[in-house]
């Protein structure tokens, strides 16, 4: 048997939780800063306007692009390369008195004249109203989410551990929505449902930590709250690495081979494993010490302990 | 004894993994090249089109793999791309312009298969291509329409009842009506109360102004909407069915929009004609006591309105409608004796008796058929939304000749204009127009790109996953492989099975996502089994402890991730839901496959046997 991460005594993590967490605060902070004042470069789907995709026989300067692009129908308009030099995505903006499929043909005339045989490959028409809607329900999902994790942990656990758990969940989704705003990376529909992951995804984290915690308090008898959270920390240790690294793998497999169109929920995924990773300890057990959790808390919780071989398991 | 499953729990497990295997073979047999048939204008398909559409491949030499006949609609397999081109190009030729005849692929399970319930998974349109509409129904526009019928309503219901009023009109406030003295408002309002309960009275007389306003109950306005909503859907649905698309989406999304997808479609110009048009006629009584003179400069008496006439001059007709669009059941273009086109109109029972009595009493009267159409202006409102035109013009008046019944046609129409009123009314007018709030267009070979690195992306992660476990749990690992192979299979038999569930980029990613934390069960028992061993415990004792103490671990974990991809479900449109209804499937597989499936796997090889050391 050979480990990759074996450890015979309890790893201290406890002990740099305060200047860690300290660390944490600045990067919330900071992300507030960014979302601040650079704001989020919302997707299509979020500010209506219209999306042309289109594939030319051969790679093209974007600046040629940019320049045949000046009518009314196409001003404001992005053009930005996707996925290769050959494929170009243009964005263009809700335009008043100009209907959706006049900017797109006028974007296509446009990349006619720079080679004859470009391909339309995508076109996206979203209304400005639609758009609202959604980033109104996106938000709400995100609260909503946060609220019924809180409700179950409460009452699956203890209300100090739910608060940590919704902490560092709120702390994942405030920091890879920071670093969404300073790269300015779109944010469209695909990376909501990567945050929406990254929140399940860390509470995944959290909770295996969490329920080592609660099962520690109950075996040992003696030693603070600090020792306990340290050693089921510790325990737990070689799970979360394994299966940090097997989601990370995967997820990064989509990153490089999924295609551009799914680019922006893996960069939200590969974000948010790393920060909900250490958020699990450094922000979820911390707070939940700082909240004063201790033993006489986790008695009074029904714990399913057996199950694995009990007929109500079986679907 | 210790680490043993019952019989029966073993062959639980074997058969819910066989069924998940089994409805998941579908998904190996590709698709056909077909050509699909549907009927139009009043024709039908039946075995005798069957017979001829087979005749008639058979002259041209092209080989069909299958036909089938269903749903009133005929699909032909054939072999190859070529051969479908030719194909579709011979039916057409063939049948004639009673057909719609369109490029269609269908899946190309075996009967058998299909028999007992097998299909493959639906694939979205960002794997397919193809186009999406969101299209939102004006609702202040049939809102507006009943209001106008209840207006017309209320004339004639005081004037049976003798109830004598001086006007109704629509302020406002709601539809208001003026009487001459207060006594009058009471007697009204308890009289219209009994007829239309639907409205909701109130006296809004001030001073010497006697008047009842009425408003549209809650209650009301809500069905209004909801038979607006659903009316259009019907009418969408039909009109799809014209333009031939293999496997259209009409759906209602929320209370006032309706998605349609239609799958390999390009032409997105033509398909938002058809199904935004928004054509309806009225038949209205011309007002013939209205002076000529005054109607010109727009001076009519309440109860009519001045509308232009097609090729000129203008009508005055009636404000009250005797009959509308709606009843129409029927409508074809034909020519009349003089070969000038006109349509043929088919009532429903309802529209035929309204139309009978009115004509039976306006004999000898003149007729007028008015022709509505909202038309996009290519202007938007400042809140982004599309502004319509309405554009109403009398298309003909014609003196009523005799009583006329379910059957009669109308004229003075173009010959193209014949047409295509005769396809608008056959498909429905839309009770309210409708406007395209969200357009994507999918290209075919985008698709077919966005399979390609989806699956690539799940083979390359896969494929590292499976090493690391092998090498890392040696026989442990290998089985934590089988379950999670397991996993995948019936993940995407599950998609397959659910009738309504379909498979999009984001879906494939929530497949990846899968592979990645569904490891994680087995990673936590299987920790948990090492740290027992290394504490001292037997290998049996081990093997129970690390399921027993794993589960609870695991069970919370999977249903908090469970309760955000129900809330993503709960909120999310189109893709997001995609990714959340393969996330919830992947979960619910993944908790079964990592805790029953590898114990029973794990009972089956050490359970109850005296081992020394464990292959973990």
């Amino acid at each position: 048997m050979f480990q990759l991460f074996s450890v015979k005594n309890t790893i201290n993590f406890l002990r740099h939780a305060a200047p860690i967490s300290i660390l944490s605060m600045v990067l919330v902070v900071a992300s507030f800063g960014s979302l601040a004042i650079k704001g989020i470069n919302w997707g299509l789907d979020f500010t209506g306007g219209t999306v042309v995709e289109v594939e030319f026989s051969k790679p093209v300067d974007l600046n040629e692009l940019r320049g045949k692009l000046t009518s009314v129908e196409t001003n404001g308009a992005v053009v930005q390369n996707f996925g290769s030099s050959r494929d170009i995505l243009v964005r263009l903006p809700v335009v008043a008195d100009v209907k959706s499929d006049v900017q797109a043909s006028a974007v296509m005339a446009a990349a006619q004249s720079i080679d004859e045989s470009v391909i339309q490959k995508r076109v996206e028409f979203v209304g400005p109203q639609v758009g609202k809607e959604l980033s109104e329900q996106g938000g709400l999902a995100v609260i909503v989410a946060l609220i019924c994790i809180l409700i179950y942990v409460s009452f699956r656990f203890e209300w100090r551990l739910a608060a940590g758990s919704v902490a560092a969940l709120a702390h994942d989704v405030i920091v890879t929505l920071g670093i969404f705003s300073f790269f300015q990376l779109e944010f469209d529909l695909t990376v909501l449902a990567g945050l929406l992951t990254v929140v399940g995804y860390s509470l995944n984290d959290t909770i295996v930590v969490y329920d080592r915690i609660r099962e520690n308090f109950l075996k040992i008898r003696k030693g603070t709250p600090e020792e306990v959270v340290n050693q089921s920390i510790t325990q737990t240790m070689s799970r979360t690495v394994i299966t940090t690294g097997t989601t990370l793998i995967v997820v990064a497999a989509l990153f490089l081979k999924g295609g551009t169109m799914i680019h922006g929920f893996a960069t939200a995924l590969l974000c948010g494993i790393f920060v909900g990773t250490y958020s699990s300890i450094y922000v979820a057990s911390y707070l939940a010490i700082k909240l004063g959790i201790n033993r006489e808390h986790m008695m009074p919780v029904e714990i399913e302990k057996e199950g694995a071989d009990q007929p109500s398991m079986m679907p | 004894m210790l680490n043993k499953y019952p019989m029966w729990k073993n062959l639980m497990v074997i058969l819910i993994i066989a069924i998940g295997g089994f409805y998941a073979i579908p998904n190996l047999f590709g698709e056909d090249h077909a050509v699909q048939v549907v009927a139009t204008r009043g024709a039908e398909v039946t075995a005798s089109t069957q017979a001829t559409v087979t005749d008639l491949l058979e002259s041209k030499g092209i080989a069909v793999k299958r036909s089938e006949l269903e749903n009133g609609q005929l699909l032909v397999r054939v072999s190859n791309a070529d051969q479908q081109l030719l194909a579709k190009e011979a039916i057409a030729d063939g049948l004639g312009d009673k057909f719609t005849v369109a490029l269609n692929l269908a899946p190309a399970t075996p009967q058998w298969l299909e028999a007992l319930g097998g299909s493959p998974m639906k694939l979205g349109l960002d794997l397919r291509g193809g186009v999406h509409f969101l299209m939102e129904v004006d609702m202040g526009e049939a809102i507006r329409k009943m209001e106008e019928a209840k207006i017309a309503d209320f004339r004639s219901q005081l004037r049976e009842e003798g109830i004598r009023y001086a006007g109704v009109r629509k302020t406002p406030r709601g539809i208001e009506v003026k009487f001459r003295d207060a006594e009058t408002v009471a007697k009204a309002e308890r009289f219209l109360k009994t007829r239309s309960n639907d409205m909701v009275y109130t006296d809004g007389s001030s001073g010497d102004d006697h008047v009842l306003v009425a408003q549209m109950s809650d209650v009301y306005l809500k069905q209004i909407k909801e038979e607006a909503l659903q009316q259009n859907i019907t009418t969408i649905r039909n009109r799809v069915n014209e333009l031939g698309v293999a496997e259209p989406v009409v759906q209602r999304q929320g209370a006032e929009r309706i998605i349609v997808e239609l799958p390999g479609v390009q032409d997105t110009a033509r398909a938002k004609e058809i199904l935004g048009a928004t054509a309806s006629i009225e038949f209205r009584m011309v007002d013939d006591k209205a002076d000529p003179a005054a109607a010109a400069n727009g001076r009519v008496s309440a109860a009519s309105e001045v509308y232009q006439r097609r090729g000129g001059g203008i009508a005055v007709l009636q404000k009250q409608v005797m009959l509308t669009g709606d009843h129409i059941t029927g409508a074809q273009p034909t020519f009349d004796e003089y070969s000038r086109p006109q349509v043929a109109i088919n009532l429903d029972a309802k529209g035929g008796s309204i139309f009978s009595n009115v004509t039976k009493d306006n004999i000898g009267k003149p007729m007028a058929t008015l022709f509505i159409e909202y038309k996009d202006s290519g202007v938007r409102n400042p809140d982004g939304s599309v502004k319509m035109t309405k554009i109403e013009e009398v298309i003909s008046v014609a003196t009523i000749q005799a009583r006329l019944g379910r059957n009669f046609v109308i004229t003075g129409l173009e010959h193209k204009e014949a047409q295509s009123l005769a396809l608008l009314l056959r498909a429905g007018a839309l009770i309210a127009p409708v406007t395209i709030v969200e357009e994507r267009t999918i290209g075919p070979s985008l698709g077919a790109e966005n399979i390609e690195n989806g699956m690539q992306a799940m083979i390359f992660g896969l494929a590292i996953v499976l090493v690391f476990m092998l090498i890392y749990y040696r026989a442990f690992g290998f089985i934590a492989n089988l379950a999670l192979l397991a996993n995948l299979v019936m993940v995407v038999g599950v998609m397959s099975m659910i009738p309504g569930a379909v498979l999009t980029l984001p879906g494939i990613a929530g497949m990846v996502l899968t592979v990645g934390m569904a490891v994680d069960g087995n990673v936590l028992i299987y920790e948990r089994i090492r740290e027992e061993l290394l504490a001292g415990r037997s290998v049996q004792q081990a093997i129970h402890e690390g399921y027993a103490n794993a589960f609870s671990t695991i069970a919370d974990a999977n249903i908090t991730t469970f309760m955000t991809a129900l809330i993503l479900f709960a909120v999310g449109t189109g893709a997001v839901k995609g990714f959340a209804v393969t996330l919830m499937i992947g979960i619910a597989t993944s908790m079964f496959t990592a805790i029953v499936g590898t114990r029973s796997i794990v009972n089956a090889l050490w359970g109850g046997k005296r081992l020394k050391t464990l292959s973990i």
